[in-house]
């Protein structure tokens, strides 16, 4: 039975995605302002396809059992998915393919004063890597492998919490606090610190309900991998900056 | 009033400030450089090719921990930071390389000195080299960085005068 149960989650899975991706595409095919650049289109593609990979198939499979596969799918799910979707800006184009009445609704509710709360970049980080401290160093770790519910609603808040954290850095989409890049960059160091020692407290402190060496693999996995992705963060944090410092009349300090 | 160049920011920025701050850029993008260069060679050289220093040492404090954490993030941001901010300062023909050389000896000359004094030694995050003589290496680590400090800070005293930086 419970063979047949995943099989039809699965399913439903993998059409909800195809539905973003279409959603999106037709989105962009509408777009009033000129074409909408290709390769956002295309890193939306590639990070509904890495939450696809990360959900359902054998990674998803193997995390149950093995640590490291539960980083790769941690990796994925929370660090690579949210950075190629930030990046593809749904929020802007979403508010370009709403009616103008709808559109407004929308963003009165992105200026409202708890949306402002959620999407600062303090709170952003503390929710992704608080969140990410809570699983780690706490009895959550163990509740969520005994119920699927929990496991899912982690999974749901990994993504979400790396995807809010992505945009309030790189602040590309429509929200109405602006902050500045020195501020976003001490952000991000904190936030990349906190990641890296972390995965040293879980090198040295392995959890119970895995292998000693499968969990210091995947730390080390963790220390690296994050690392990578931070680094595509970092660059294009500052690629952004360094497109606005353009103009001449710019100041030279930030 | 924004739309106005020289009011830009709400801050008045006279063409003479503003290559004031641009030389001193130089400076600043050179220490940044200097320090995510020496750490990228510390994690390149010692922890993945050579295995000379470890992920983890049992015998690190958690504020040995917390201070090796900061300045990777640091030193990896400064990284790339830099090398942004030495992309402006070409495209803004602001570049004073010698300037900016000193600066990057000077900042992995002090990073090093910090390594190997304050993260090795005080807070024992981990050695240089486990189960050998530690002496001879510690001598070299740190002697190559008081080094490289003052060559930079000779480099930098150098070229102090911003003279030299518009008439190349």
């Amino acid at each position: 039975m419970q063979y047949i149960y995943f099989n039809v989650f699965e399913l439903f899975f993998i059409l909800l995605i195809l539905l973003f991706i279409g959603g999106y595409l037709i989105a962009a095919m509408n777009y009033k302002k000129g074409a909408w650049p290709k390769s956002r289109s295309i890193l939306w593609i590639v990070g509904m396809l890495c939450i696809l990979v990360s959900v359902i198939g054998p990674i998803a499979e193997l995390s149950h059992h093995l640590f490291v596969f539960h980083m790769i799918m941690h990796l994925l799910l929370g660090m690579l998915a949210p950075f190629f979707i930030a990046l593809s800006r749904p929020i802007t184009l979403l508010l370009t393919s709403l009616k103008t009445q709808h559109a407004r609704r929308v963003t009165r509710i992105l200026r409202s004063a708890p949306v402002g709360l959620l999407t600062h970049p303090i709170t952003t980080m503390l929710l992704n890597i608080g969140g990410l401290w809570v699983l780690y160093t706490s009895t959550v770790f163990n509740l969520i492998h005994e119920s699927t519910f929990l496991l899912n609603l982690v999974h749901i808040h990994l993504f979400f919490s790396g995807f809010l954290f992505t945009t309030s850095i790189i602040a590309i989409e429509p929200f109405p606090h602006k902050f500045s890049f020195l501020f976003r960059s001490s952000i991000m160091i904190i936030a990349l610190a906190g990641h890296d020692i972390l995965s040293k407290l879980l090198f040295s402190n392995p959890l119970d309900s895995f292998g000693f060496d499968d969990v210091q693999f995947g730390a080390i996995l963790m220390y690296y991998g994050g690392d990578l992705v931070d680094l595509l963060l970092i660059t294009v944090l500052c690629y952004f900056w360094y497109k606005s410092a353009n103009s001449n009349k710019t100041r030279a300090f930030i | 009033m924004k739309n106005i160049p020289f009011l830009k920011g709400g801050v008045f920025m006279t063409n003479l400030e503003n290559s004031t701050n641009y030389f001193h850029l130089n400076l600043w993008s050179g220490i940044l450089f200097g320090l995510g260069l020496v750490a990228f060679f510390d994690e390149a050289v010692f922890h993945q090719l050579l295995h000379w220093h470890h992920f983890y040492d049992k015998s690190t404090t958690s504020l040995g921990l917390i201070s090796d954490g900061l300045f990777h993030a640091f030193s990896w941001f400064a990284t790339i930071g830099s090398l942004f901010m030495f992309a402006n300062l070409r495209r803004k023909k602001s570049l004073y390389i010698k300037r900016w050389i000193g600066g990057v000896l000077l900042g992995a000359g002090l990073f090093q000195l910090y390594d190997g004094t304050v993260q090795h030694k005080w807070l024992k995050l981990h050695q240089i080299r486990y189960n050998v003589d530690i002496l001879p290496y510690d001598l070299t680590w740190n002697i190559t960085a008081t080094i490289m400090t003052l060559i930079g800070f000779i480099l930098i005293f150098k070229t102090r005068n911003r003279s030299g930086h518009f008439e190349r």
